[in-house]
């Protein structure tokens, strides 16, 4: 079960002559040599590092002498996940959610198990939550979570199964079930159940979600992270849609890590690790909130406090143990997402 | 077709058939059998219940009949396209030729999202197609309509090079023999093109049994009504679960295996019933 070789034999025979070329290429990142970084994220942070990595590559040459070129890729976070697992050079990863970094761990031991706990904040320099997009006047007058499982409510979210992002909606829907007056396990299972009877479409990712409500007019509310409801809101759609908070959310907190054994490889540990602390650097923080990610640090969220409402927030930690566990008890086969259309299964 | 045995071009028979399966097995062969090597990481049980559960007993059953749907429908609408293309002469002829190459060039998410838009409710064709209470978009339908785009110009370039060869002086010499329009396509030319019929029906076939990116957006992908297998597969991967999908893909390769199989003996069949016609 480690990496995955066989599959894809001529493409990582091939991959495997490249990367040893561009590591020997790389190898001393000491002195003015110019070093480059493979940055591996998920899709929406698109902007995000495009503005972030021109300023750290800024700060570091003003600091080092040495010029630092970050190369990006995007995609769904699982499926960058299994890029990283089956030999992709990823210097650093910026993924959506805690699960896929730890199968860094799991099946290749890219990363030491206690990554998350290297970094402040759970390795996650910017957060983000859950939210509602509504269109124009919320005709069907959403305010919170119960609004979702009323009759004749049309809700889009995308696949939990395929899209990483969407299990992070699934997850504040339960939450806000279980945690409600006279919530428990079986409350928040009904809840779910109801949920999803109104949902239409199941996309595969979150963009497409994002598509179908607000281009194919399918829906009454798009539950969304809330970076990418505004974008929708402010960018996309002007004047067409309207964010809704509900009472309660979960804390999204995307994780960030060096890949151990690819930067000790290359050598470029400390231009790494410089790249993510600059993320909780006070530049860094600015561009998550212009970004629409909610800024981890005091002060400058302070600044942005009127973009991001208050909101009771919790932790995929306090309600569900964490990932894995989450993951095993809802998204498996055989878990409680598959069990509201398949009733037996297993 | 047939280049006889004898008469050979490439040097060296064995020189050609050694390097033909070197680069078979390195492309097909090698990665295939990675692919069954990973599968028996799972007990037979555990197999068995990967392949056979309800969703994924929906989902073979959704991809094998819309590719099937799919395949059919250009086999009748892409024999008539490039009938068109071959035997008429008309301004705009050129635009055509290119747009039936279209659904190959086309990035197949970019095919997806595009058919999405026209079948949707709000969209051009779904606008109407809803008020006759015709759902298209987010159903099984949709997704036949997906793969008969994508598998459009497989039927037509196969049939279209026969076709040329055949000449209007078949079709004259049948008629001055009294053979009715009807009879003439039938027994006169439809015999010497079915088999290139049966080569595009096969490629459009496998085709849209694989095809993923263009079906994802418009089938909605709801559990046991419209997710195909490739979906299956994904969903089985990102939880990591690379047994799981292995064993789907294996079932899924297994029975395109044994279709494509059958489906080039029917047409090894067809071809030889012609030659024997034609010998005559």
């Amino acid at each position: 079960m480690r990496t995955q070789i066989l599959l894809p034999l001529f493409l990582a025979l091939s991959l495997a002559g490249c990367s040893k070329s561009s590591s020997d290429a790389s190898a001393p990142s000491k002195g003015t040599e110019d070093v480059t970084l493979l940055n591996v994220s998920y899709d929406p942070t698109r902007e995000l590092y495009a503005d972030f990595n021109a300023a750290f590559a800024k700060q570091w040459e003003a600091k080092h002498g040495q010029k630092v070129t970050i190369k990006q890729s995007h995609g769904g976070s699982g499926k960058q996940a299994r890029a990283v697992i089956d030999g992709l050079d990823a210097d650093v990863v910026t993924l959506a959610l805690a699960y896929d970094v730890d199968m860094l761990h799991d099946k290749a031991q890219l990363i030491p198990q206690n990554w998350q706990t290297r970094l402040l904040d759970n390795s996650a320099p910017y957060t983000s939550t859950i939210v509602f997009v509504v269109r124009k006047g919320n005709p069907k007058g959403i305010k919170d979570w119960e609004d979702l499982v009323k009759e004749g409510v049309s809700v889009i979210t995308p696949n939990p199964k395929t899209s990483g992002g969407a299990r992070w909606n699934y997850l504040a829907a339960w939450g806000y079930a279980l945690r409600k007056q006279g919530g428990s396990e079986a409350t928040a299972q009904a809840f779910i159940e109801k949920l999803f009877r109104n949902v239409p479409v199941l996309d595969s990712g979150a963009r497409g979600s994002t598509t179908t409500f607000a281009e194919r007019g399918l829906g009454d509310v798009l539950i969304a992270w809330e970076n990418e409801a505004f974008l929708l809101t402010k960018e996309v759609g002007k004047d067409k849609f309207e964010i809704v908070v509900p009472s309660v959310s979960i804390l999204a907190e995307p994780p960030v890590t060096v890949v151990d054994k690819n930067v000790d490889k290359r050598g470029t540990r400390a231009v790494a690790e410089a790249y993510l602390q600059y993320l909780y650097s006070d530049e860094g923080q600015e561009l998550a909130a212009k970004h629409y990610y909610r800024p981890r640090s005091q002060a400058v969220a302070a600044k942005h406090a009127a973009l991001f409402p208050k909101v009771s927030l919790f932790t995929i930690a306090d309600v569900f143990g964490g990932w894995k566990k989450a993951q095993a008890a809802h998204f498996d086969d055989g878990g409680v997402f598959d069990r509201i259309y398949v009733p037996q299964a297993r | 077709m047939a280049v006889s045995s004898r008469r050979r071009v490439l040097p060296g028979f064995r020189l050609s058939l050694g390097f033909s399966w070197f680069y078979l097995g390195l492309l097909v062969l090698l990665p295939l059998s990675g692919l069954f090597l990973r599968t028996f990481t799972l007990t037979w049980a555990q197999f068995w219940e990967t392949v056979t559960s309800a969703r994924a007993l929906a989902a073979y059953q959704l991809t094998f009949g819309a590719s099937l749907a799919a395949a059919l429908a250009n086999v009748v609408f892409g024999l008539l396209v490039a009938w068109v293309l071959v035997r008429y002469r008309f301004p705009g002829r050129d635009l055509v030729e290119a747009l039936v190459d279209l659904p190959f060039a086309l990035p197949t998410a970019v095919a997806g999202l595009t058919l999405t838009t026209l079948f949707s409710a709000n969209g051009w064709y779904g606008r109407h197609l809803e008020a006759l209470g015709l759902k298209v978009a987010y159903t099984s339908l949709g997704v036949a309509v997906a793969l008969t785009f994508i598998g459009l110009p497989f039927v037509v370039r196969t049939v279209q090079p026969v076709l040329e060869d055949i000449d209007v002086d078949v079709e004259e010499a049948a008629a001055t023999l009294g053979a009715t329009p009807w009879q003439t396509f039938a027994r006169v030319l439809f015999p010497g093109i079915l088999p290139a019929l049966l080569s595009g029906f096969t490629l459009a076939f496998a085709r849209a049994l694989g095809e993923y990116g263009s079906v994802v957006f418009i089938s909605g992908n709801m559990p046991l009504r419209t997710e195909i297998v490739p979906l299956l597969i994904i969903t089985k991967l990102e939880q990591y679960d690379y047994a799981g999908a292995t064993a789907i893909a294996v079932v899924m390769l297994t029975a395109s295996f044994l279709l494509l199989l059958a489906v080039n003996l029917l047409h090894r069949w067809s071809h030889r019933r012609l030659e024997a016609r034609s010998g005559h």
